[in-house]
């Protein structure tokens, strides 16, 4: 998406007097919501350094009200002065962090090839499955996406455990692509939508098959598209809470799982938990600001015609 | 929300003629010893299961790889009988078999145990009782409540809506820094629900020390208690996945509003418009398409809101904060109770696909009407 300027608001302004106040109001704005967005951040971070009075007297600036500690981290192992020492807590906190990076890569994975393949045929081939045709079929993919976890929870509580899938971390990988898959498609159908045919019977011409067109010719193309969708993938995959709390007990439980039962019998560590939280969300928002570009791109993917 | 796909097929299909005919004798003999194999192990198993024999395995998951197995097979059949055509079945079909292997089969297995009285935690196991879950589920204040809840977070995304435009606007306007603000407030919708319900609901907006609390005491609210109050409780909650969920629609409308036209906006201030006339006259009805594919998607994700309230008020104060999802979940979690829960699920689930099917049927007419 490109970023272009619409000066439409400015160019309405007469006066010198209106101008000023306009941009006041502006930035005014944005600087206002940039805080409703970024407070909840920065006192999930401080909050990890602070000790149980700092956190009770509500104090906020670090060096300045309150002295900065390494507490939250060191009860998570993982501050300077214990992260060389054995710690459970860390041993936890790293297999859980481990599901929950090898859950979302693997499902935003499987969730992008097949979901791509699907796309590509739908949007070039004509299907005829009994009495379903390419509309039905795309319908019925992106008709998943209004199926509610809740729907499936306790059907798939009773297979997996059939199964053997219970508790496991290919269990979480299958239902995530399920989860994903519709999102995937419908981006996909757009970037295969927006690429031109000829490129592709120009492969055919030159002796590729169909599948080596695809993998040669159309796949290159449609990178940035297959990074966007995995991106949006992986966001909701990491952030998933709901099947991971009814499916997993002890071995695959991922990082919200843990981050939700961290109650204790003298109520809650404030800086352990924020010491926490700061981990679960720190990977998927330097993502999101490091590919910041692809995520828009996904998100706006088929709505704009 | 299927689109029509607009590339039509665009090369003829081979002659079926240029196939061997032991290259398709070869792909139906795979076919047909895939699809004896499969039933084969579906039928040791449910005579393994029903202790008629005592050949089998412990769990059904031999069946998984024996689906896999089929649907390679499947595959295998479709490019030796059919050559090319097989190849392009081919990109259709991992898709698919998958789609149906996690959606219709459980589903179909939901709608059985929505039939049955099936407690985790009794010795009875499961026992089918017919329609008795659904005059229980008609008689249950607590889900109908949160039905009603569920219509309440609803309406909130119009507020969403209005404050997503609103954002949409400021980004769209002549500024500076326009990408600072725009990775800042996509932020929200990249955390966590989970550790933002704890960070900021029971942190934040904690009674005694939470600095929300400390704000709105300033703000002269004498008791700023954001979940003990019904009312309370369910504005928060609103706000909070507001919260994560605005930049969402507003990166779609943001989308929308770069990609209308400088020319109709021109004009408008030709003929003198006002930014308020041409806001309402020009801008609003263009971005309407691009508002109601947001509004629609929102809603879609609104029916599934759940981690918030389970981890934040697990429903409380009295369930005035339930959702559908959250009470299903305690209905399991506390009491496992599996039959009824599933039974409340798949109610949700028809009306799920009613309320859905009719808002996009809706949507389609207004969009029409009002261009």
């Amino acid at each position: 998406m490109s970023v272009q300027t619409t000066d439409y608001t400015v160019s309405e302004i007469r006066s010198p007097a209106a101008f000023i106040a306009n941009r006041v109001l502006i930035y005014g704005a944005l600087v206002f919501w940039a805080f409703v967005c970024l407070f909840p951040i920065y006192w999930t971070i401080t909050t990890s350094f602070k000790s149980a009075v700092d956190v009770t007297q509500g104090h906020l600036i670090p060096f300045v009200d309150f002295t900065p500690d390494w507490k939250g981290w060191r009860s998570l192992g993982l501050s300077p002065d214990s992260i060389f020492q054995t710690s459970t807590v860390r041993d936890e906190f790293l297999k859980r962090f481990m599901n929950s990076v090898i859950t979302s890569v693997g499902a935003s994975a499987l969730a992008i090839v097949i979901g791509s393949l699907a796309a590509y045929g739908l949007v070039r081939y004509r299907y005829k499955f009994a009495w379903f045709r390419n509309e039905d079929i795309s319908f019925f993919f992106l008709s998943q996406l209004i199926l509610p976890p809740v729907v499936l929870a306790l059907p798939f509580l009773v297979l997996y455990r059939e199964v053997a899938l219970l508790d496991t971390r290919i269990g979480l990988v299958l239902l995530y692509t399920l989860m994903v898959l519709p999102i995937v498609i419908w981006i996909m159908r757009d970037q295969f939508n927006s690429i031109p045919v000829e490129l592709e019977e120009a492969a055919l011409v030159d002796g590729l098959s169909i599948w080596g067109a695809f993998f040669r010719i159309v796949m290159p193309i449609a990178l940035p598209g297959m990074v966007a969708a995995f991106i949006l993938a992986m966001v909701l995959c990491w952030n998933e809470y709901f099947f991971a709390a009814l499916l997993t007990s002890t071995d695959a439980k991922t990082i919200p799982v843990m981050v939700a039962s961290q109650t204790g019998s003298q109520g809650i560590n404030w800086w352990s938990m924020a010491a926490l939280a700061t981990a679960a969300i720190a990977p998927l928002a330097i993502i999101g600001i490091a590919l910041e570009r692809y995520l828009i791109m996904g998100m706006t993917a088929g709505s704009v015609k | 929300m299927a689109e029509q796909t607009s590339t039509a097929n665009a090369w003829p299909a081979n002659p079926a003629d240029l196939i061997p005919a032991g290259r398709k004798r070869l792909g139906w003999g795979l076919l047909a010893a895939a699809t004896l194999g499969l039933l084969a192990i579906i039928v040791v198993q449910i005579l393994y299961k029903t202790e008629m024999s005592t050949v089998g395995f412990d769990t059904w998951r031999p069946m998984v790889y024996a689906y896999i197995l089929w649907g390679a097979a499947l595959g295998a059949w479709q490019v030796l009988t059919r050559g090319e055509d097989g190849q392009r079945a081919l990109f259709l079909l991992p898709a698919l078999l998958f789609t149906i292997a996690m959606v219709i089969f459980p589903t179909l297995f939901g709608f059985y145990i929505a039939l049955t009285d099936w407690n985790l935690s009794s010795f009875t196991g499961r026992r089918f009782n017919g329609l008795d879950n659904f005059w229980q589920m008609l008689a249950d204040p607590y889900y109908r409540n949160a039905l009603l809840n569920m219509v309440l977070y609803v309406l909130a995304v119009l507020v969403e809506y209005v404050v997503a435009f609103g954002l949409a606007l400021l980004l769209n306007a002549q500024i500076r820094a326009r990408k600072f603000f725009r990775v800042v407030f996509l932020l929200p919708l990249m955390l966590s629900p989970v550790a933002v319900s704890w960070m900021v609901g029971k942190s934040l907006m904690e009674y005694r020390f939470g600095p929300a609390a400390t704000l709105a005491r300033h703000l002269g609210w004498d008791n700023p208690a954001f979940f003990s109050d019904p009312i309370t409780a369910r504005i928060s909650i609103m706000m909070l996945d507001a919260w994560t969920f605005i930049p969402f629609m507003m990166i779609m409308l943001l989308a929308g509003l770069q990609a209308m036209s400088r020319e109709v906006l021109e004009a408008a201030r030709v003929d003198g418009a006002t930014a308020w006339q041409t806001f309402w006259q020009v801008t609003f009805p263009l971005m309407l398409p691009v508002s109601v594919t947001a509004v629609i998607l929102r809603i879609i994700f609104k029916l599934k809101l759940a981690d918030i309230i389970i981890t934040l008020t697990s429903g409380g104060p009295g369930g005035a904060t339930d959702s559908v999802s959250s009470f299903i979940y305690r209905e399991y979690r506390d009491r496992s109770n599996v039959g009824y829960g599933t039974m409340l699920a798949m109610a949700y689930l028809i009306i799920i696909v009613v309320f859905v099917t009719w808002l996009l049927k809706v949507a389609s007419r207004f969009v029409r009407n009002v261009n």
